[in-house]
């Protein structure tokens, strides 16, 4: 059987198509592709020019895989995409997409939520049969564990999600937007040595992050770090790294914590504070966008270790938002006999995790 | 990679004490021991937050010294206010126990409490009842449920003097509250289940505590156990008015963190926002 995937909730529109063997062999993935829309440096991107980008390339996309998979048509079971989470328009645009290919080559079309798109791609690809997932990403915060045919929530963000702390944070530094906010984050962190003080919110199983991203772009503001200038003072400083380093080392021996954080210093901070309290809310499995963080992934492993577990995480094909993950679980449902109707194929912005019934898994 | 769990070395003194501290129970945050303060006659609670060493170094420092301070300050304000709680017997926060002066996790000993927790007394009052309900005549019936409600309002009661005197727990659970076993004079209740609710309702664990006097605080805490008994005690569930009526009789603040608590539910994070 094989199923087309359609997700689109952000900034990325991905086409993904998945074989699953009538003789119960592993799942094979046909093909995976993807098309991002990059927002300039300081600035977000907009559901409207999301919406315009998804509404351009999702033809060309489905071609692509179809060729890409050589599949014809006529062998594809079902078409799933994303039904929600996300953000309005870009759902809108891809769910048209998939009502009209639905309808056109006269496919079931499957309505899938993305978490659990990510749940099912990461116990997949990892093979962990029922681990406790922190799902992290631009809009999503959760830890979740499954218990009879759902996906519960156990802890979540009480306000903005973690990818979207780091990324308003890199539009404060100006730093570019691609591959991804976070990653560059990552990078410039690599060069930080002071551990700014920043506020730790953890209330039991769950975590905040507005008040952390106030306080440390009002630290960016008050030492004038923030802005144009100074990103691109980095990029010219980062044309000769080799000698920066030599530099930053030799400050680093005789100097105290008095120093006037930098910039590096302060997305090292960030990360070194948001990542300590993920870990703290949960164990195992990561996936999501925020997932490819390999600090997060080393203190991940550190903490498993402490404890006897193990982590897995998915690398960046399956972890950031694709198609495949939505063609695997709309593919779980549509064999457990789920159908979305026409009339029932809207989309929403807020759909939670624990809204599906998970009747593939067994008690 | 599943190696055996092996917790990290007790701080001094505690590695060389005799008899041994005794490994309760690991959370997410500190590890709880069985030890005695000063003469082995005296038992006593130790809670160990040891070093996590996936933190950066100075951020595990600030967050441990500051936890450990936060929750012997809510104890020591508690007992003080006559709520009832574990009373500090000795702490140290700067983790001075660690081998060669090196940071060694800060630690906290409480009076140690003789009971069993309400999460395991109404979980075997919920099996009970599940095998043998049918048995009971209504009269049987209505007296065991009574009980049921009656610790259900003492619970309310003792939460409702824990706010009055300033503090939140942050994470009330029927893991956190505690049953302190009656003296020996005390008569022991007889009843076809043979599940005890005698005794003082004593809170625990206030590592996530804070002291706080707001409406919104309040409500939350009590927010949090309401949803906690719904998922762990179905049976008891219904009972959760008693607790809030417990609550309300408490002290004159009550009645506000209690409307408090209905715009909590009603926007109740856990809710779905479909349409």
């Amino acid at each position: 059987m094989i199923a087309i995937g359609m997700e689109g909730s952000a900034n990325k529109i991905g086409i993904g198509i998945m074989s699953h063997p009538k003789d119960g062999s592993p799942p094979q993935v046909l093909a995976n592709i993807r098309h991002t829309y990059v927002s300039p440096p300081g600035e977000g991107f907009l559901p409207k020019d999301v919406a315009r980008h998804h509404r351009t390339w999702v033809v060309n996309l489905v071609k692509g895989a179809l060729k890409e998979a050589r599949v014809s048509v006529e062998e594809v079971d079902c078409i799933c995409f994303t039904q929600g989470p996300g953000m309005g328009a870009p759902l809108q645009a891809v769910a048209i997409a998939a009502r009209m290919l639905s309808l056109l080559w006269g496919k079931a079309l499957i309505g899938v939520n993305h978490c659990v798109g990510h749940i099912e791609m990461g116990r997949l690809i990892t093979g962990a049969t029922n681990p406790v997932v922190l799902y992290v990403s631009g809009g999503n915060t959760q830890v979740i564990a499954y218990s009879s045919q759902r996906y519960r929530i156990f802890g979540e963000t009480l306000d903005i999600a973690v990818g979207n702390c780091l990324d308003r944070f890199a539009r404060t530094l100006h730093i570019s937007n691609d591959p991804f906010p976070g990653y560059n984050i990552e990078q410039l962190a690599k060069q930080g040595r002071q551990l700014v003080d920043l506020p730790y919110v953890v209330k039991g199983m769950d975590v905040s992050f507005s008040g952390i991203l106030a306080a440390i772009d009002s630290l960016a503001a008050t030492l004038g770090l923030g802005g144009e200038e100074r990103a691109r003072e980095d990029a010219e400083k980062a044309s000769n790294v080799e000698q920066q380093t030599s530099q930053n080392q030799g400050s680093d021996s005789d100097s105290g914590s008095d120093n006037k954080p930098t910039r590096a210093d302060l997305c090292f901070s960030l990360q070194e504070t948001v990542y300590a309290m993920l870990v703290e809310i949960t164990e195992l499995l990561i996936v999501g966008g925020v997932g490819s963080n390999e600090r997060l992934q080393e203190m991940m492993g550190i903490m498993a270790r402490d404890r006897g577990g193990s982590v897995y995480a998915t690398d960046e094909r399956f972890c950031i938002d694709n198609g495949i993950m939505i063609a695997q679980a709309g593919m779980l449902a549509y064999q457990s006999g789920f159908r979305t109707a026409l009339k029932d194929s809207s989309c929403t912005q807020r759909f939670r995790t624990d809204e599906v019934h998970v009747k593939w898994r067994e008690d | 990679m599943a190696d055996e769990y092996k917790p990290p070395a007790l701080p001094a003194p505690f590695n060389n004490t005799n008899p041994a501290p005794e490994l309760l129970t690991q959370g997410a945050e500190g590890h709880l021991y069985k030890t005695f303060s000063l003469d082995p006659s005296i038992p006593a609670a130790l809670k160990v937050r040891p070093s996590k060493p996936y933190r950066h170094p100075i951020l595990d420092r600030r967050l441990t010294r500051q936890r450990i301070i936060q929750e012997a300050r809510c104890l020591t304000k508690l007992i003080r206010e006559g709520v009832s709680v574990p009373a500090v017997l000795a702490l140290d926060w700067e983790g001075q126990g660690g081998d060669e002066a090196g940071w060694g996790g800060a630690w906290l000993m409480m009076e140690w409490i003789d009971g069993p927790v309400v999460r395991v007394v109404l979980e075997q009052w919920e099996a009970w009842m599940k095998k043998n309900a049918s048995s009971l005549d209504a009269a049987q019936l209505e007296q065991e449920n009574a009980r049921v409600k009656a610790l259900l309002r003492r619970i309310g009661k003792t939460i409702g003097g824990l706010h009055k005197a300033g503090v939140v727990h942050g994470d009330l659970t029927t893991s956190n509250i505690m049953l302190r076993l009656p003296t020996e004079d005390t008569e022991a209740e007889t009843t076809p289940t043979g599940v005890s609710t005698q005794g003082e309702v004593v809170l625990i664990d206030f590592g996530l505590a804070s002291q706080s006097a707001q409406d919104e605080d309040r409500a939350v805490d009590l927010y949090v156990l309401e949803r906690a008994i719904g998922s762990t005690h179905p049976r008891s569930e219904p009972f959760m008015e008693e607790l809030v009526h417990g609550y309300r009789e408490s002290h004159r603040g009550a009645t506000t963190t209690l409307k408090r608590l209905e715009d909590v539910r009603m926007r109740g994070r856990k809710r779905s926002m479909l349409g």
